[in-house]
């Protein structure tokens, strides 16, 4: 069994991606619109998983630091300037905010935390809201231009939604690379028990000030795109709301596991439209569906596939012993 | 023998309450220094002190000659000053080699070598033999959480010296962890001391273990030191037995 596990594991991996290239080839702009959106909120989700998943910090501030990648995105593609560099620079900005977000969280934990976050989201709202001079206010950004990759125009749906699509390729190898390499250890130790790490020498503040800061960058990756996705900004998108959906998206595919955002996401940009049969029902239907998942499964959906994985082992493990057991009393 | 530790008048207070009242003593190279006492004397609660887990009210810690006073935990880590608990702290979700690979990768390379480098920090061998001195060979791959208690107490012990420390102070390493095991612990112990030239200071309530593994045995009561010296010394010392004994 396990001798076919990881063939199996990359197949079915490539053909995902496969499907996710080819099939909406023959969508209409409205499908394209909600797979890009999907793509953009798996990225955002992603930080959130990184910041929260691995390394345990609470957070409800991911939807402002998509907020300060669409701006920063729509400010400088708006004034000329190529879309890469414009992500670039949201990166470097929501790290550095999202750095200095760290510091509470050397203080305080849990549910503070939660609020400090909150705290921070509501301020960047009112940034976003206020400081009109910079944000256009209420009335927000417009014409936000799609960009051009070497001569070729994005404008069209389909091509704009590979430029997601190829972005979120990008951020998700990174974090499956940051992840397995020492600092998702790291992570994980400041998660599970950061006595026991300072002790490892586990520099647990520098840890989770960077834990903070990716996270929010990949807020930042995300806004960006979202910008030129829709063409048009204003503050409302990035309200609490956003922060809670991101953290609705981690906690339903699962913290702390690495599919867990792709899966969230898809939950919660996708389910909205297969749901649209039930009209005004819709939200009600998504609210007790998530009710139950926790209910049942409080480490998400990925979770439940977890625990139906480690049961399995068990019982090969002990299936084995058996048989080595009797092959032993055989000999004897 | 010069000393790796010295501890002058080291105090802790909790509101009213004086945990640790100015305790004394320094731990010599290469020794294995025993520190007992009944319950609530404050053994625990010097050695937090001693690794920057608790801030002393007052007094100096040194390293090497060096003030270490109040720097953090991960920081003293570093300078080759490791620990276990008292109670399990081991990481259950990850597999044993994974478990000594964490604890021993912040003493490979930086920040930024530890980002792009090798996943295992370069560890995997020196792991590998870890587990292979603490004869955890068949549970190498196996989640930490799913050993017996007394195998992750070894584990536990193994982890503290997977950074090459200088000095290790464990805390009841003997602590409902069976006979058989427990010699096996001692053993394993008492090589690392020899072999690496580890430096141990050791609380234990276990006299038999205490005994027969350490060269010095300090005896704290009530924050206080009561006395230290030789294990058969510190046996028939009055004041101990009355310690002990109660009145």
């Amino acid at each position: 069994m396990s001798f076919y596990a990881k063939p199996l594991k990359i197949a079915l991996g490539l053909a995902v991606i496969a499907g996710l290239i080819i099939v909406p080839m023959n969508f209409n702009r409205y499908g394209l619109f909600i797979l890009s959106q999907w793509a953009v909120m798996s990225i955002a989700a992603m930080g959130l998983n990184l910041t929260l998943g691995y390394a345990g910090q609470v957070s409800l501030a991911q939807g402002a630091f998509v907020g300060i990648g669409a701006y920063a995105s729509a400010i400088m593609t708006t004034h000329g300037w190529p879309l890469p560099a414009a992500i670039l620079v949201a990166i470097v900005l929501s790290f550095a905010v999202g750095w200095v977000l760290g510091y509470p969280a050397l203080r305080v934990q849990h549910h503070y935390l939660a609020f400090v976050t909150l705290a921070f989201s509501t301020l960047a709202f009112l940034v976003f809201r206020n400081e009109s001079w910079l944000t256009g206010g209420i009335y927000g950004i417009s014409n936000i231009p799609r960009p051009h990759f070497f001569g070729l125009a994005t404008n069209k749906p389909l091509p704009f939604y590979y430029v997601c699509l190829g972005s979120l390729a990008i951020v998700s190898l990174a974090v499956w690379w940051l992840i397995r390499s020492p600092w998702g250890r790291a992570f994980m130790a400041l998660r599970e028990n950061p006595l026991r790490a300072q002790s490892l020498g586990i520099d647990t503040r520098r840890y989770t000030l960077m834990a903070f800061a990716i996270g929010s960058a990949l807020g930042g990756v995300a806004g960006a795109l979202y910008a030129p996705l829709t063409q048009y900004i204003d503050p409302v998108p990035f309200n609490l709301s956003l922060s809670l959906d991101l953290l609705m998206m981690v906690i339903v595919g699962g913290a702390g596991f690495y599919f867990g955002p792709f899966l969230g996401a898809m939950i919660a940009v996708l389910l909205p439209e297969w749901l649209r049969f039930t009209e005004g029902y819709y939200l009600m239907l998504y609210a007790v569906a998530v009710m139950l998942l926790l209910i049942w499964s409080p480490t998400g959906i990925l979770g439940i596939l977890d625990r139906y994985l480690a049961e399995r082992r068990t019982r090969a493990a002990s299936a084995l012993r058996a048989v080595a057991k009797s092959r032993l009393e055989t000999v004897q | 023998m010069s000393a790796v530790l010295e501890v002058t008048d080291i105090k802790k207070s909790f509101g009213g309450i004086h945990a640790v009242n100015g305790v004394s003593f320094d731990v010599r190279e290469g020794e294995i220094l025993g520190l007992i006492g009944p319950n609530g004397c404050g053994k625990s609660t010097l050695f937090n002190c001693i690794l920057g887990q608790l801030t002393p009210s007052g007094g100096e810690v040194k390293l090497d000659g060096k003030a270490v006073t109040g720097l953090r935990p991960a920081e003293l880590n570093k300078l080759g000053v490791s620990r276990t608990f008292q109670l399990l702290q081991v990481f259950p979700k990850l597999s044993v080699r994974e478990n000594l690979i964490l604890a021993g990768q912040e003493h490979q390379g930086n920040m930024a070598s530890r980002l792009v480098g090798r996943s295992d920090a370069g560890l995997t061998d020196a792991a590998n033999q870890m587990i292979g001195f603490f004869k955890l060979d068949h549970l190498a791959d196996e989640p930490a959480g799913g050993l017996s208690y007394g195998q992750q107490k070894l584990l536990d012990a193994a982890m503290a010296f997977m950074g090459g420390p200088r000095l290790v102070l464990l805390d009841e390493p003997a602590g409902g962890v069976n006979p058989s095991m427990l010699a096996d612990l001692k053993d394993r112990l008492v090589a690392i001391n020899r072999e690496k030239n580890a430096t141990f200071v050791v609380i234990e309530h276990n006299m038999e273990f205490v005994m027969s593994l350490c060269s010095r045995v300090m005896v704290m009561a009530e924050g206080k030191v009561l006395a230290m010296g030789r294990p058969d010394e510190v046996r028939k010392n009055p004041a101990v037995i009355e310690a002990y004994l109660g009145h």
